[in-house]
Protein backbone atom coordinates (compact mmCIF):
# COMPACT_ATOMS: atom_id res chain seq x y z
CA UNK A 1 0.00 0.00 0.00
CA UNK A 2 0.85 3.85 -0.07
CA UNK A 3 1.64 5.43 3.29
CA UNK A 4 3.40 8.69 4.76
CA UNK A 5 6.38 7.92 6.23
CA UNK A 6 8.93 10.25 8.85
CA UNK A 7 12.24 9.95 7.57
CA UNK A 8 13.81 13.15 9.75
CA UNK A 9 13.35 16.48 10.00
CA UNK A 10 10.99 17.79 7.66
CA UNK A 11 11.13 15.28 5.75
CA UNK A 12 8.22 13.27 5.20
CA UNK A 13 7.50 10.99 2.28
CA UNK A 14 5.01 8.96 0.55
CA UNK A 15 6.66 5.31 -0.39
CA UNK A 16 5.19 1.63 -0.89
CA UNK A 17 4.80 -0.36 2.43
CA UNK A 18 3.60 -3.75 3.15
CA UNK A 19 -0.08 -4.10 4.17
CA UNK A 20 -1.17 -4.01 7.78
CA UNK A 21 -2.18 -7.50 9.22
CA UNK A 22 -4.88 -8.85 11.73
CA UNK A 23 -1.74 -9.69 14.33
CA UNK A 24 -4.41 -9.77 17.65
CA UNK A 25 -7.82 -11.65 18.23
CA UNK A 26 -9.71 -7.37 18.76
CA UNK A 27 -7.92 -5.90 15.75
CA UNK A 28 -8.77 -4.83 12.42
CA UNK A 29 -8.16 -2.98 9.68
CA UNK A 30 -9.61 -0.21 7.83
CA UNK A 31 -9.39 1.06 4.45
CA UNK A 32 -8.83 4.50 5.05
CA UNK A 33 -10.90 7.04 3.20
CA UNK A 34 -10.13 10.59 4.89
CA UNK A 35 -7.26 11.40 7.16
CA UNK A 36 -6.03 14.72 8.15
CA UNK A 37 -2.52 16.45 9.31
CA UNK A 38 -2.54 17.09 12.95
CA UNK A 39 -1.11 20.31 14.73
CA UNK A 40 0.75 17.56 16.51
CA UNK A 41 1.98 16.00 13.56
CA UNK A 42 3.87 18.84 13.18
CA UNK A 43 5.71 18.44 16.36
CA UNK A 44 7.32 15.39 14.63
CA UNK A 45 7.67 16.89 11.02
CA UNK A 46 9.95 19.31 13.44
CA UNK A 47 11.82 16.70 15.54
CA UNK A 48 10.58 17.65 18.79
CA UNK A 49 9.36 14.37 19.61
CA UNK A 50 11.52 12.12 20.66
CA UNK A 51 12.06 8.21 19.73
CA UNK A 52 10.74 8.63 16.49
CA UNK A 53 12.42 6.13 13.56
CA UNK A 54 12.51 6.66 10.14
CA UNK A 55 10.19 4.63 7.92
CA UNK A 56 7.44 5.17 10.88
CA UNK A 57 4.49 5.44 9.50
CA UNK A 58 2.50 8.88 10.05
CA UNK A 59 -1.29 10.00 11.31
CA UNK A 60 -3.64 9.64 14.20
CA UNK A 61 -6.60 11.23 12.43
CA UNK A 62 -7.98 8.88 10.42
CA UNK A 63 -11.52 7.75 9.28
CA UNK A 64 -12.59 4.57 6.84
CA UNK A 65 -14.08 1.59 6.05
CA UNK A 66 -13.47 -1.77 7.94
CA UNK A 67 -12.46 -4.27 5.45
CA UNK A 68 -11.26 -6.83 7.76
CA UNK A 69 -11.75 -7.89 11.71
CA UNK A 70 -10.08 -10.34 13.69
CA UNK A 71 -11.42 -13.58 15.49
CA UNK A 72 -12.58 -11.99 18.84
CA UNK A 73 -15.23 -9.37 16.72
CA UNK A 74 -16.59 -12.04 14.58
CA UNK A 75 -19.72 -12.32 16.60
CA UNK A 76 -22.93 -13.51 15.28
CA UNK A 77 -25.57 -10.77 13.73
CA UNK A 78 -26.50 -7.89 15.59
CA UNK A 79 -23.93 -9.28 18.50
CA UNK A 80 -20.53 -8.38 16.37
CA UNK A 81 -19.11 -5.21 17.50
CA UNK A 82 -18.29 -4.34 14.55
CA UNK A 83 -18.90 -6.01 10.58
CA UNK A 84 -17.01 -5.65 7.50
CA UNK A 85 -18.19 -2.52 5.26
CA UNK A 86 -19.10 -0.52 8.48
CA UNK A 87 -18.41 3.20 8.08
CA UNK A 88 -16.20 3.95 11.28
CA UNK A 89 -14.40 7.36 12.50
CA UNK A 90 -11.07 6.07 14.73
CA UNK A 91 -9.91 7.82 18.04
CA UNK A 92 -6.00 8.75 18.15
CA UNK A 93 -5.07 6.98 20.89
CA UNK A 94 -5.52 3.54 21.63
CA UNK A 95 -7.42 2.27 24.85
CA UNK A 96 -8.48 -1.54 25.87
CA UNK A 97 -11.53 -0.67 27.61
CA UNK A 98 -10.68 -3.35 30.38
CA UNK A 99 -8.21 -2.20 32.33
CA UNK A 100 -9.03 0.45 35.75
CA UNK A 101 -8.24 3.80 33.51
CA UNK A 102 -10.44 3.00 30.60
CA UNK A 103 -13.32 1.58 33.33
CA UNK A 104 -13.31 5.13 35.09
CA UNK A 105 -12.86 6.73 31.35
CA UNK A 106 -9.33 7.63 31.50
CA UNK A 107 -9.15 6.03 28.10
CA UNK A 108 -5.67 8.51 27.31
CA UNK A 109 -4.24 6.72 30.65
CA UNK A 110 -5.01 3.28 29.46
CA UNK A 111 -2.65 0.60 31.16
CA UNK A 112 -2.40 -2.42 28.65
CA UNK A 113 -1.94 -0.12 24.56
CA UNK A 114 1.30 0.37 24.82
CA UNK A 115 3.26 -2.88 24.15
CA UNK A 116 5.49 -4.13 26.96
CA UNK A 117 8.93 -3.39 25.18
CA UNK A 118 8.02 0.22 24.52
CA UNK A 119 6.64 1.08 27.74
CA UNK A 120 9.86 1.48 29.07
CA UNK A 121 10.81 5.02 27.42
CA UNK A 122 7.77 7.24 28.78
CA UNK A 123 8.25 5.04 32.47
CA UNK A 124 11.64 6.79 32.47
CA UNK A 125 10.66 10.24 31.09
CA UNK A 126 7.06 10.33 32.83
CA UNK A 127 7.12 7.89 35.81
CA UNK A 128 4.43 5.37 34.72
CA UNK A 129 4.25 3.88 30.97
CA UNK A 130 1.73 5.90 28.97
CA UNK A 131 -1.09 4.43 26.54
CA UNK A 132 -0.48 3.66 23.06
CA UNK A 133 -1.15 6.39 20.06
CA UNK A 134 -1.08 5.77 16.20
CA UNK A 135 2.20 7.41 14.70
CA UNK A 136 3.14 9.21 17.31
CA UNK A 137 6.70 7.72 18.12
CA UNK A 138 7.59 4.67 19.83
CA UNK A 139 7.34 6.50 23.28
CA UNK A 140 3.58 6.21 23.00
CA UNK A 141 3.92 2.47 21.26
CA UNK A 142 5.68 2.68 17.50
CA UNK A 143 1.54 1.92 15.89
CA UNK A 144 1.85 3.05 12.24
CA UNK A 145 -0.47 5.42 11.58
CA UNK A 146 -3.44 6.30 9.46
CA UNK A 147 -1.80 8.84 6.93
CA UNK A 148 -1.91 5.18 4.47
CA UNK A 149 -4.28 3.20 2.36
CA UNK A 150 -4.96 0.58 5.08
CA UNK A 151 -4.57 0.73 8.97
CA UNK A 152 -4.61 -1.74 11.62
CA UNK A 153 -6.70 -0.96 14.58
CA UNK A 154 -6.40 -2.70 17.83
CA UNK A 155 -8.84 -3.32 20.39
CA UNK A 156 -11.39 -2.35 17.57
CA UNK A 157 -14.50 -3.16 19.32
CA UNK A 158 -13.93 -0.03 22.05
CA UNK A 159 -12.23 2.78 19.91
CA UNK A 160 -13.78 3.02 16.07
CA UNK A 161 -17.69 4.67 16.32
CA UNK A 162 -19.88 3.61 13.57
CA UNK A 163 -20.91 6.55 11.72
CA UNK A 164 -24.72 7.09 10.37
CA UNK A 165 -25.80 7.69 7.02
CA UNK A 166 -25.85 11.46 5.87
CA UNK A 167 -22.63 12.54 7.39
CA UNK A 168 -19.88 13.30 5.04
CA UNK A 169 -16.31 12.12 6.14
CA UNK A 170 -15.47 15.46 6.75
CA UNK A 171 -18.33 16.27 8.95
CA UNK A 172 -17.07 13.28 11.04
CA UNK A 173 -13.22 13.00 10.55
CA UNK A 174 -12.42 15.37 13.40
CA UNK A 175 -14.31 13.41 15.82
CA UNK A 176 -10.84 11.36 16.00
CA UNK A 177 -9.17 13.75 17.93
CA UNK A 178 -9.32 17.62 17.77
CA UNK A 179 -13.19 18.16 18.31
CA UNK A 180 -13.04 15.78 21.42
CA UNK A 181 -9.47 17.27 22.04
CA UNK A 182 -10.90 21.23 22.00
CA UNK A 183 -14.31 19.52 23.96
CA UNK A 184 -12.14 18.45 27.23
CA UNK A 185 -10.28 21.35 26.89
CA UNK A 186 -13.74 23.72 27.55
CA UNK A 187 -14.63 21.10 29.85
CA UNK A 188 -11.77 20.83 31.77
CA UNK A 189 -12.34 24.74 32.58
CA UNK A 190 -15.33 24.13 34.69
CA UNK A 191 -17.63 26.60 32.89
CA UNK A 192 -20.01 27.88 34.95
CA UNK A 193 -22.44 30.83 33.75
CA UNK A 194 -20.71 34.05 33.50
CA UNK A 195 -17.38 32.68 32.67
CA UNK A 196 -15.16 34.28 30.84
CA UNK A 197 -12.47 31.21 28.94
CA UNK A 198 -9.57 32.67 27.35
CA UNK A 199 -8.13 30.63 24.57
CA UNK A 200 -3.63 31.08 23.79
CA UNK A 201 -3.95 29.33 20.25
CA UNK A 202 -6.40 29.87 17.45
CA UNK A 203 -5.33 26.42 15.61
CA UNK A 204 -7.66 23.73 15.04
CA UNK A 205 -7.70 22.20 19.04
CA UNK A 206 -7.81 26.21 19.61
CA UNK A 207 -10.98 26.62 17.29
CA UNK A 208 -12.52 23.17 18.70
CA UNK A 209 -12.07 24.72 22.04
CA UNK A 210 -13.82 28.06 21.76
CA UNK A 211 -16.93 26.40 20.21
CA UNK A 212 -17.49 24.42 22.69
CA UNK A 213 -16.56 26.62 25.81
CA UNK A 214 -19.31 28.68 24.37
CA UNK A 215 -21.46 25.09 23.51
CA UNK A 216 -21.23 24.45 27.34
CA UNK A 217 -22.10 28.01 28.71
CA UNK A 218 -19.15 30.23 28.53
CA UNK A 219 -20.48 34.02 28.88
CA UNK A 220 -17.32 34.99 26.55
CA UNK A 221 -14.43 33.65 24.74
CA UNK A 222 -11.37 35.40 24.35
CA UNK A 223 -8.78 33.99 21.42
CA UNK A 224 -5.39 34.99 21.34
CA UNK A 225 -3.01 34.37 18.31
CA UNK A 226 -1.20 36.82 15.55
CA UNK A 227 -2.25 34.82 12.57
CA UNK A 228 -5.08 37.06 10.88
CA UNK A 229 -7.32 34.32 9.10
CA UNK A 230 -6.82 32.23 12.65
CA UNK A 231 -8.13 34.95 14.94
CA UNK A 232 -11.02 36.17 12.21
CA UNK A 233 -11.88 32.10 12.41
CA UNK A 234 -12.13 32.50 16.27
CA UNK A 235 -14.47 35.82 15.90
CA UNK A 236 -16.95 34.37 13.69
CA UNK A 237 -16.94 31.60 16.24
CA UNK A 238 -18.52 34.66 18.64
CA UNK A 239 -14.90 34.83 20.37
CA UNK A 240 -13.32 38.36 21.37
CA UNK A 241 -10.14 38.30 19.56
CA UNK A 242 -6.75 39.50 20.49
CA UNK A 243 -4.02 39.63 18.50
CA UNK A 244 -0.40 39.32 20.98
CA UNK A 245 1.31 40.87 17.99
CA UNK A 246 -0.99 43.68 18.71
CA UNK A 247 -1.71 44.33 22.35
CA UNK A 248 0.22 43.41 25.48
CA UNK A 249 -1.99 40.59 26.30
CA UNK A 250 -1.67 40.47 30.05
CA UNK A 251 -3.21 43.99 30.31
CA UNK A 252 -5.63 43.69 27.32
CA UNK A 253 -7.10 40.23 29.54
CA UNK A 254 -7.16 42.61 32.70
CA UNK A 255 -9.30 45.09 30.44
CA UNK A 256 -11.85 42.62 28.97
CA UNK A 257 -12.75 41.35 32.09
CA UNK A 258 -13.22 44.24 34.72
CA UNK A 259 -9.43 43.78 36.45
CA UNK A 260 -10.66 40.13 37.37
CA UNK A 261 -8.90 37.84 35.27
CA UNK A 262 -9.94 35.02 33.07
CA UNK A 263 -12.26 32.64 34.76
CA UNK A 264 -10.23 30.12 33.05
CA UNK A 265 -7.28 29.92 30.35
CA UNK A 266 -6.66 27.61 27.70
CA UNK A 267 -3.14 26.60 26.15
CA UNK A 268 -4.06 25.61 23.09
CA UNK A 269 -0.67 25.74 21.99
CA UNK A 270 1.66 23.53 23.38
CA UNK A 271 5.53 23.24 23.17
CA UNK A 272 6.19 25.26 20.54
CA UNK A 273 5.11 28.14 21.52
CA UNK A 274 6.02 31.58 19.52
CA UNK A 275 7.27 34.76 19.92
CA UNK A 276 9.67 36.89 20.82
CA UNK A 277 9.60 37.28 24.82
CA UNK A 278 12.73 36.79 26.49
CA UNK A 279 11.96 33.92 28.04
CA UNK A 280 10.67 32.08 24.75
CA UNK A 281 14.10 33.09 23.20
CA UNK A 282 15.75 31.33 25.79
CA UNK A 283 13.43 27.62 25.89
CA UNK A 284 14.18 28.04 22.23
CA UNK A 285 17.88 28.34 22.28
CA UNK A 286 17.61 25.71 24.87
CA UNK A 287 15.54 23.37 23.33
CA UNK A 288 18.06 23.43 19.67
CA UNK A 289 21.11 22.41 21.83
CA UNK A 290 18.68 19.66 24.14
CA UNK A 291 18.49 21.26 27.17
CA UNK A 292 15.26 21.78 27.56
CA UNK A 293 12.50 20.02 25.17
CA UNK A 294 9.90 22.65 25.60
CA UNK A 295 8.96 25.75 25.20
CA UNK A 296 6.51 27.21 27.36
CA UNK A 297 5.64 30.72 26.55
CA UNK A 298 2.17 30.20 26.34
CA UNK A 299 1.82 27.97 29.71
CA UNK A 300 3.54 30.86 31.48
CA UNK A 301 1.40 33.52 30.22
CA UNK A 302 -1.57 31.64 31.12
CA UNK A 303 -0.54 30.99 34.88
CA UNK A 304 -0.09 34.82 35.05
CA UNK A 305 -3.45 35.99 33.64
CA UNK A 306 -5.83 33.46 35.30
CA UNK A 307 -7.66 34.52 38.03
CA UNK A 308 -7.09 33.59 41.59
CA UNK A 309 -9.46 30.40 42.22
CA UNK A 310 -9.47 29.79 38.33
CA UNK A 311 -8.74 26.59 36.31
CA UNK A 312 -5.92 26.35 33.61
CA UNK A 313 -6.81 23.76 30.99
CA UNK A 314 -3.89 22.62 28.82
CA UNK A 315 -4.78 20.77 25.53
CA UNK A 316 -1.39 21.70 24.30
CA UNK A 317 0.97 19.11 23.91
CA UNK A 318 4.11 19.12 25.75
CA UNK A 319 6.90 16.07 25.84
CA UNK A 320 9.54 16.78 28.16
CA UNK A 321 11.05 19.34 30.55
CA UNK A 322 10.84 22.91 31.03
CA UNK A 323 12.29 25.47 33.21
CA UNK A 324 11.01 28.97 35.08
CA UNK A 325 7.51 27.49 35.63
CA UNK A 326 5.60 30.04 37.36
CA UNK A 327 5.04 28.43 40.80
CA UNK A 328 4.29 31.08 42.81
CA UNK A 329 1.92 32.22 40.86
CA UNK A 330 0.58 28.87 40.72
CA UNK A 331 0.24 27.98 44.02
CA UNK A 332 -0.52 31.84 45.35
CA UNK A 333 -3.31 32.49 43.09
CA UNK A 334 -4.71 28.82 44.46
CA UNK A 335 -4.86 27.57 40.94
CA UNK A 336 -6.25 24.15 39.58
CA UNK A 337 -4.94 22.61 36.34
CA UNK A 338 -6.10 20.01 34.18
CA UNK A 339 -4.59 18.77 31.69
CA UNK A 340 -3.48 15.20 29.38
CA UNK A 341 -4.11 13.47 26.29
CA UNK A 342 -8.14 13.63 25.45
CA UNK A 343 -10.18 10.95 26.40
CA UNK A 344 -11.31 10.52 22.62
CA UNK A 345 -14.11 6.87 23.19
CA UNK A 346 -15.36 9.19 26.29
CA UNK A 347 -16.30 11.81 23.85
CA UNK A 348 -16.71 10.72 20.51
CA UNK A 349 -20.53 9.89 20.57
CA UNK A 350 -21.77 12.37 22.36
CA UNK A 351 -20.15 14.88 20.05
CA UNK A 352 -21.03 13.04 16.92
CA UNK A 353 -24.51 13.63 18.61
CA UNK A 354 -23.79 17.39 18.48
CA UNK A 355 -23.33 16.84 14.94
CA UNK A 356 -25.92 15.05 13.92
CA UNK A 357 -28.04 17.80 15.48
CA UNK A 358 -26.25 20.91 13.53
CA UNK A 359 -24.95 22.56 16.60
CA UNK A 360 -21.95 22.52 15.20
CA UNK A 361 -20.35 21.81 11.70
CA UNK A 362 -16.46 20.51 12.09
CA UNK A 363 -15.65 21.51 8.43
CA UNK A 364 -15.15 24.85 8.72
CA UNK A 365 -11.43 24.20 10.15
CA UNK A 366 -10.73 22.48 6.51
CA UNK A 367 -8.28 24.67 4.30
CA UNK A 368 -6.94 22.15 1.97
CA UNK A 369 -7.74 19.07 0.51
CA UNK A 370 -5.18 17.15 -1.20
CA UNK A 371 -4.43 13.54 -2.09
CA UNK A 372 -2.57 11.70 0.01
CA UNK A 373 0.03 11.26 -2.74
CA UNK A 374 0.69 14.63 -1.91
CA UNK A 375 0.96 14.48 2.19
CA UNK A 376 4.70 16.24 1.96
CA UNK A 377 3.55 19.27 0.14
CA UNK A 378 0.65 19.09 2.80
CA UNK A 379 2.79 18.98 5.67
CA UNK A 380 5.54 21.83 4.36
CA UNK A 381 2.19 24.13 3.47
CA UNK A 382 0.46 23.55 7.15
CA UNK A 383 4.17 24.54 8.65
CA UNK A 384 5.41 27.43 6.64
CA UNK A 385 1.92 29.15 6.62
CA UNK A 386 0.05 28.13 9.60
CA UNK A 387 -2.09 31.62 8.54
CA UNK A 388 -3.98 30.24 5.82
CA UNK A 389 -3.89 26.76 6.51
CA UNK A 390 -5.83 25.18 9.59
CA UNK A 391 -6.60 22.09 8.58
CA UNK A 392 -5.19 19.63 5.55
CA UNK A 393 -7.31 16.71 4.76
CA UNK A 394 -6.02 14.04 2.84
CA UNK A 395 -7.53 11.53 0.72
CA UNK A 396 -6.10 8.13 -0.07
CA UNK B 1 22.04 -18.47 47.48
CA UNK B 2 22.13 -17.23 50.98
CA UNK B 3 18.27 -15.64 50.94
CA UNK B 4 15.65 -17.47 51.52
CA UNK B 5 12.22 -17.05 49.76
CA UNK B 6 10.75 -15.32 52.29
CA UNK B 7 12.90 -12.34 51.92
CA UNK B 8 11.22 -9.00 52.46
CA UNK B 9 10.17 -7.62 49.04
CA UNK B 10 12.80 -4.66 48.44
CA UNK B 11 11.88 -1.30 46.89
CA UNK B 12 10.33 -1.53 43.40
CA UNK B 13 12.96 -2.05 40.85
CA UNK B 14 15.91 -2.38 43.52
CA UNK B 15 18.65 -4.25 42.03
CA UNK B 16 20.97 -5.17 45.00
CA UNK B 17 24.63 -6.60 43.63
CA UNK B 18 26.21 -8.22 46.92
CA UNK B 19 28.84 -9.75 45.30
CA UNK B 20 27.57 -12.34 42.29
CA UNK B 21 23.56 -12.13 43.15
CA UNK B 22 20.67 -9.93 41.69
CA UNK B 23 17.54 -9.48 42.77
CA UNK B 24 14.70 -7.72 41.08
CA UNK B 25 11.53 -6.96 42.81
CA UNK B 26 8.53 -5.51 40.93
CA UNK B 27 4.86 -5.34 41.58
CA UNK B 28 1.79 -4.66 39.55
CA UNK B 29 -1.58 -4.55 39.57
CA UNK B 30 -4.13 -6.39 37.47
CA UNK B 31 -8.00 -6.26 37.60
CA UNK B 32 -8.29 -9.76 37.89
CA UNK B 33 -9.38 -12.38 40.92
CA UNK B 34 -6.25 -13.67 42.78
CA UNK B 35 -7.16 -17.09 42.17
CA UNK B 36 -7.44 -16.30 38.22
CA UNK B 37 -3.91 -14.93 38.15
CA UNK B 38 -2.61 -17.69 40.33
CA UNK B 39 -3.84 -20.37 38.44
CA UNK B 40 -2.07 -18.53 35.15
CA UNK B 41 0.74 -18.71 36.46
CA UNK B 42 0.70 -22.07 38.48
CA UNK B 43 1.28 -23.34 34.88
CA UNK B 44 4.89 -22.97 33.37
CA UNK B 45 3.75 -23.51 30.03
CA UNK B 46 1.90 -20.35 30.26
CA UNK B 47 4.51 -17.96 31.23
CA UNK B 48 6.22 -18.89 28.51
CA UNK B 49 4.27 -16.25 26.40
CA UNK B 50 4.75 -13.71 28.97
CA UNK B 51 8.74 -14.07 28.15
CA UNK B 52 11.46 -12.21 25.28
CA UNK B 53 13.99 -14.72 25.57
CA UNK B 54 12.54 -18.12 27.08
CA UNK B 55 13.34 -20.90 23.73
CA UNK B 56 11.17 -23.51 25.69
CA UNK B 57 9.27 -24.95 28.72
CA UNK B 58 8.41 -28.55 29.24
CA UNK B 59 6.91 -29.58 32.29
CA UNK B 60 8.25 -32.66 33.98
CA UNK B 61 6.42 -32.78 36.76
CA UNK B 62 3.48 -30.86 39.12
CA UNK B 63 6.54 -29.30 40.60
CA UNK B 64 8.80 -29.63 38.16
CA UNK B 65 9.62 -28.01 35.25
CA UNK B 66 12.49 -27.98 32.21
CA UNK B 67 13.66 -24.44 30.91
CA UNK B 68 15.70 -23.20 28.16
CA UNK B 69 16.87 -19.60 27.73
CA UNK B 70 18.31 -18.30 25.14
CA UNK B 71 21.97 -17.49 26.43
CA UNK B 72 24.79 -15.10 25.15
CA UNK B 73 26.67 -16.08 22.01
CA UNK B 74 24.03 -18.33 20.71
CA UNK B 75 24.50 -20.39 23.78
CA UNK B 76 21.43 -22.03 25.28
CA UNK B 77 21.12 -22.05 29.04
CA UNK B 78 19.53 -24.50 30.65
CA UNK B 79 17.72 -25.79 34.38
CA UNK B 80 15.30 -27.89 36.09
CA UNK B 81 13.29 -25.50 37.94
CA UNK B 82 11.11 -26.79 41.28
CA UNK B 83 8.15 -25.13 43.36
CA UNK B 84 8.94 -25.10 46.60
CA UNK B 85 6.07 -23.34 47.96
CA UNK B 86 2.35 -23.54 46.30
CA UNK B 87 -0.26 -21.97 48.47
CA UNK B 88 -3.03 -21.80 46.16
CA UNK B 89 -4.53 -18.42 44.84
CA UNK B 90 -1.71 -16.79 47.37
CA UNK B 91 2.25 -17.28 46.81
CA UNK B 92 4.30 -19.63 44.67
CA UNK B 93 8.12 -19.68 45.02
CA UNK B 94 10.69 -21.86 42.92
CA UNK B 95 13.97 -22.50 42.22
CA UNK B 96 16.97 -23.84 40.31
CA UNK B 97 17.84 -27.50 41.58
CA UNK B 98 21.22 -28.10 42.61
CA UNK B 99 23.81 -27.45 39.52
CA UNK B 100 22.08 -25.46 37.58
CA UNK B 101 24.43 -23.05 35.29
CA UNK B 102 22.86 -19.74 36.64
CA UNK B 103 21.46 -20.65 40.18
CA UNK B 104 18.32 -18.25 40.29
CA UNK B 105 15.06 -18.69 42.58
CA UNK B 106 11.90 -16.31 43.21
CA UNK B 107 8.27 -16.16 44.25
CA UNK B 108 5.37 -14.18 43.43
CA UNK B 109 2.46 -13.37 45.41
CA UNK B 110 -0.81 -12.50 44.63
CA UNK B 111 -2.76 -9.94 47.16
CA UNK B 112 -5.90 -8.48 47.29
CA UNK B 113 -5.95 -4.32 46.48
CA UNK B 114 -7.86 -1.97 48.34
CA UNK B 115 -11.67 -2.58 47.67
CA UNK B 116 -12.16 -2.06 43.69
CA UNK B 117 -8.69 -2.25 42.77
CA UNK B 118 -7.44 -5.44 41.42
CA UNK B 119 -5.04 -8.08 42.87
CA UNK B 120 -1.26 -6.71 43.36
CA UNK B 121 1.12 -9.11 42.12
CA UNK B 122 4.39 -8.75 44.29
CA UNK B 123 7.51 -10.43 42.42
CA UNK B 124 10.60 -10.90 43.68
CA UNK B 125 13.54 -12.97 41.76
CA UNK B 126 17.11 -13.59 42.05
CA UNK B 127 20.25 -14.95 40.27
CA UNK B 128 23.31 -16.30 40.91
CA UNK B 129 25.91 -16.19 37.73
CA UNK B 130 28.89 -18.34 37.88
CA UNK B 131 32.14 -16.51 37.66
CA UNK B 132 34.96 -16.81 34.49
CA UNK B 133 34.03 -15.57 31.13
CA UNK B 134 31.23 -16.62 30.52
CA UNK B 135 30.03 -15.79 33.86
CA UNK B 136 30.40 -12.22 32.87
CA UNK B 137 28.42 -13.38 29.97
CA UNK B 138 25.60 -14.53 31.51
CA UNK B 139 25.89 -11.67 34.43
CA UNK B 140 25.17 -9.15 31.76
CA UNK B 141 22.18 -11.25 30.33
CA UNK B 142 20.91 -12.38 33.92
CA UNK B 143 21.72 -9.48 35.85
CA UNK B 144 21.44 -6.52 33.78
CA UNK B 145 18.27 -7.72 31.92
CA UNK B 146 15.89 -8.93 34.72
CA UNK B 147 14.54 -5.70 35.66
CA UNK B 148 13.82 -4.93 32.02
CA UNK B 149 12.73 -8.53 31.60
CA UNK B 150 10.64 -9.12 34.60
CA UNK B 151 8.76 -5.06 33.70
CA UNK B 152 7.80 -6.13 30.59
CA UNK B 153 6.93 -9.84 31.65
CA UNK B 154 4.58 -8.65 34.59
CA UNK B 155 3.14 -5.72 31.55
CA UNK B 156 2.64 -8.79 29.35
CA UNK B 157 0.99 -10.67 32.30
CA UNK B 158 -1.82 -7.85 32.93
CA UNK B 159 -2.66 -7.21 29.25
CA UNK B 160 -3.10 -11.13 28.65
CA UNK B 161 -5.09 -11.02 31.87
CA UNK B 162 -7.16 -7.75 31.11
CA UNK B 163 -7.57 -7.82 27.26
CA UNK B 164 -6.97 -11.37 26.25
CA UNK B 165 -3.91 -10.00 24.15
CA UNK B 166 -0.52 -9.18 24.21
CA UNK B 167 -0.61 -6.25 22.77
CA UNK B 168 1.81 -5.70 19.50
CA UNK B 169 2.47 -2.40 17.40
CA UNK B 170 3.70 -4.57 14.89
CA UNK B 171 2.76 -3.39 11.22
CA UNK B 172 4.17 -1.34 8.21
CA UNK B 173 7.09 0.63 8.11
CA UNK B 174 8.85 2.71 5.57
CA UNK B 175 12.03 1.63 4.01
CA UNK B 176 14.07 3.84 6.64
CA UNK B 177 16.93 2.11 8.54
CA UNK B 178 15.25 1.19 11.59
CA UNK B 179 17.98 1.58 14.08
CA UNK B 180 18.49 5.19 12.72
CA UNK B 181 16.77 6.84 15.92
CA UNK B 182 15.96 10.59 16.25
CA UNK B 183 17.05 12.14 19.61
Amino acid sequence: MRALTWHGKHDVRVETVDDPKIINPRDLILKVTATAICGSDLHIYDSFIPSMMAGDVLGHEFMGEVVEVGPALRGEGDNAPLKVGDRVVVPFNIACGNCRPCKTGQFSGCDNSIPAEKGDISEVAYGHAVSGIFDYSHMTGGYAGGQAEYVRVPYGDVGPVKVPDGLTDEQVLFLSDIFPTGWMAAENCGIEAGDTIAVWGCGPVGQFAIRSALLQGAAKVIAIDHHANRLAMAKAAGAEVLNYHEVKVREALMELTGGRGPDACIDAVGMEAHGFSPDNIADAAKAAVRLATDRTHALREVIMACRKGGHVSVPGVYGGVTDKFPVGAFMEKGLTMKTGQTHTQKYMKQLLELIQLGQIDPTFVISHRLPLEEAAQGYRLFKDNQDEVTKVVLRP
Amino acid sequence: MPTDTDAPITPANLVKQPGDQTYVSRAITIDRSRDVLYAFWRDPKNLQRLMDNVERIDVVDERRSHWVVKGPAGADIEWDSLIVEDDPGRRIAWRAEEGAQVANRGWVEFRDGPPGRGTEVHALIEYDAPGGVLGRLIAKLFQREPNTQTRRELRRFKQLMETGEITTSEGPRGAGRHEKEEA
